[in-house]
């Protein structure tokens, strides 16, 4: 875009009242372009544009995502890569023996998850699959819900859908979960009484103290956070967010995170899938 | 008489102040929000109203609000600018929004400083455990005061 160009979209953005932090376009390896800003879905009342959280970091943060190189998560993603061809369990499988090569069978997987399934009677997380595919089809334990092997495998699968937009359902038998996860993100929990809302929908582009808040978007995780070194999945995400609202948490990969994820997704449908980012 | 007096004394200041106090549970909030009566019965303290807002164990009001005179680094933009909150309030419109701001702005996402209870899954502190209502108060009546003596001082 050249100059003018910028120079118009800003303008018409202060006349909109909306101002994400820049226009920076996110491109990942040089190869993978990420759509980081989109009209938003429909049935999201609240907001006329949705924006990937990188869209409110630093640039130097910015640029940690732009090279696989240089994100930190690779160290986990290629102990991912690794666990994937592991044979674990009483069926002498690993992931491969039936999904053989990660990069064909999961692109894709990652842009409609959480999503419902017809066998269970129940919407599943990606974590939840990965786990139904430990337990049942590999006679192995489950991972620990949000723990270090469980997010490592998210990221790998994620990072096949790079680019994608996610695309998840709200409707058909999906939707009563769905609707249960859109009042949870307008719940104003705890002795701060705040909702995902009152920071994510009212208040992005604002600052509480020294942090820029975002949408509260999920399209990256897991992401690589810097302020605790590792990878962090969606729900321990969120229980820091209701923990800071001075509430009773709920836990990882209980039926009510698994609903706000959901919801939360789906606010983001329209934006490509990014995991792993890196978020401070 | 005399003993009487001596005998008051001899509890001493804080036990004075505790006597007067207003406990979260019965702030008498007029239809407008205010409260008219101090918390505590003594006048707050400006300097130190100033060290509750900027700090962030404490008040930490400056997550949110903008203040020009006072020394604290980023200074939210949630909030609106306090500067001038002196001119725009009466000291009892000024304590009922510490208070509870709810019932001055009843959407605000502004926390209520002084309520303990009628929250949905209350915790214990930021722990992310349940907590157990009433909950401690976020500020306590002195603070509260304190704070309040400052927002006066905030002339344009
Ligand atoms: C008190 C304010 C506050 C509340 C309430 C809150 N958050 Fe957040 N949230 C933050 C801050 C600050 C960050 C870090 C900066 C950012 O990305 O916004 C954050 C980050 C996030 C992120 C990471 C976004 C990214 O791109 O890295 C997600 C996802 C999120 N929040 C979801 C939620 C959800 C869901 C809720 C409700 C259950 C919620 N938040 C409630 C303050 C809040
Ligand atoms: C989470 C954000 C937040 C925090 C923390 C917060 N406030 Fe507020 N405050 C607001 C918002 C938003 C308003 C505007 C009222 C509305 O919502 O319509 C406001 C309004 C006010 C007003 C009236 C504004 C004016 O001048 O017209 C005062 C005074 C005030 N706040 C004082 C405080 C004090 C003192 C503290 C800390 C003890 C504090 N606030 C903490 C968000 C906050």
């Amino acid at each position: 875009m050249n100059k003018t160009g910028l120079l118009m979209t800003a303008v018409a953005l202060v006349a909109s009242g909306v101002w994400a932090q820049d226009d920076n376009q996110l491109v990942i390896n040089g190869e993978i372009e990420i759509i980081t800003d989109a009209p938003a879905p429909e049935y999201i009342s609240g907001l006329d544009t949705i924006y990937s959280g990188w869209r409110f970091r630093q640039p130097a943060m910015q640029q940690l995502e732009m090279d696989d190189f240089e994100n930190p998560a690779s160290l986990a993603i290629d102990d991912a890569v690794e666990q994937w061809s592991m044979v674990e369990g009483s069926e002498g499988k690993s992931c491969a023996s039936c999904h053989e090569d990660v990069e064909d069978s999961m692109a894709g997987v990652r842009a409609v998850y959480p999503k419902w399934n017809e066998g269970a009677g129940e919407v599943r997380t990606l974590a939840n699959q990965i786990n139904t595919c430990r337990t049942e089809n590999m006679g192995a334990e489950a991972w620990k819900y949000d723990g270090t092997q469980m997010t490592g495998a998210e990221a790998l699968i994620g990072m096949q859908s790079r680019g994608m937009p996610v695309n998840v359902a709200v409707d058909g038998p999906a939707h009563e979960t769905w609707k249960k996860g859109e009042e949870m993100y307008y719940t104003r929990y705890g002795q701060l009484e705040l909702s995902c809302a009152s920071c994510h929908e009212e208040n992005y582009d604002n600052y509480i103290r020294a942090d820029h808040l975002s949408q509260g978007q999920i399209n990256g995780f897991p992401a690589f956070r810097l302020k605790q070194n590792r990878l962090i999945q969606t729900h321990n995400r969120f229980k820091g967010c209701i923990r800071d609202t001075r509430a009773e948490t709920f836990s990882p990969g209980s039926p009510e995170f698994v609903a706000l994820e959901l919801y939360v997704a789906s606010r983001g449908n329209g934006l490509s899938v990014e995991a792993p980012s890196v978020r401070p | 008489m005399r003993r009487t007096l001596i005998a008051i004394a001899g509890l001493g200041l804080a036990s004075m102040a505790q006597a007067q106090e207003v406990s979260p549970l019965n702030v008498a909030f007029d239809e407008y929000g205010e409260i008219a009566e101090s918390l505590t019965g003594t006048p707050g303290d400006p300097a130190a109203g100033q060290k509750v807002m900027a700090t962030k164990s404490m008040g930490n009001c400056v997550a949110c609000h903008q203040i020009t005179g006072l020394d604290a680094a980023f200074q939210g933009t949630v909030g609106p600018s306090l500067d001038g909150a002196g001119d725009r309030w009466e000291v009892a419109q000024l304590r009922g929004i510490v208070a509870d701001a709810k019932k001055t702005f009843p959407d605000t996402v502004m926390p209520g400083f002084y309520k303990v209870q009628g929250f949905i899954r209350p915790g214990n502190a930021f722990t992310g455990k349940a907590g157990t209502e009433p909950l401690p108060p976020l500020l306590n009546a002195t603070q509260i005061e304190d704070v309040v003596a400052y927002l006066v001082t905030l002339k344009e």
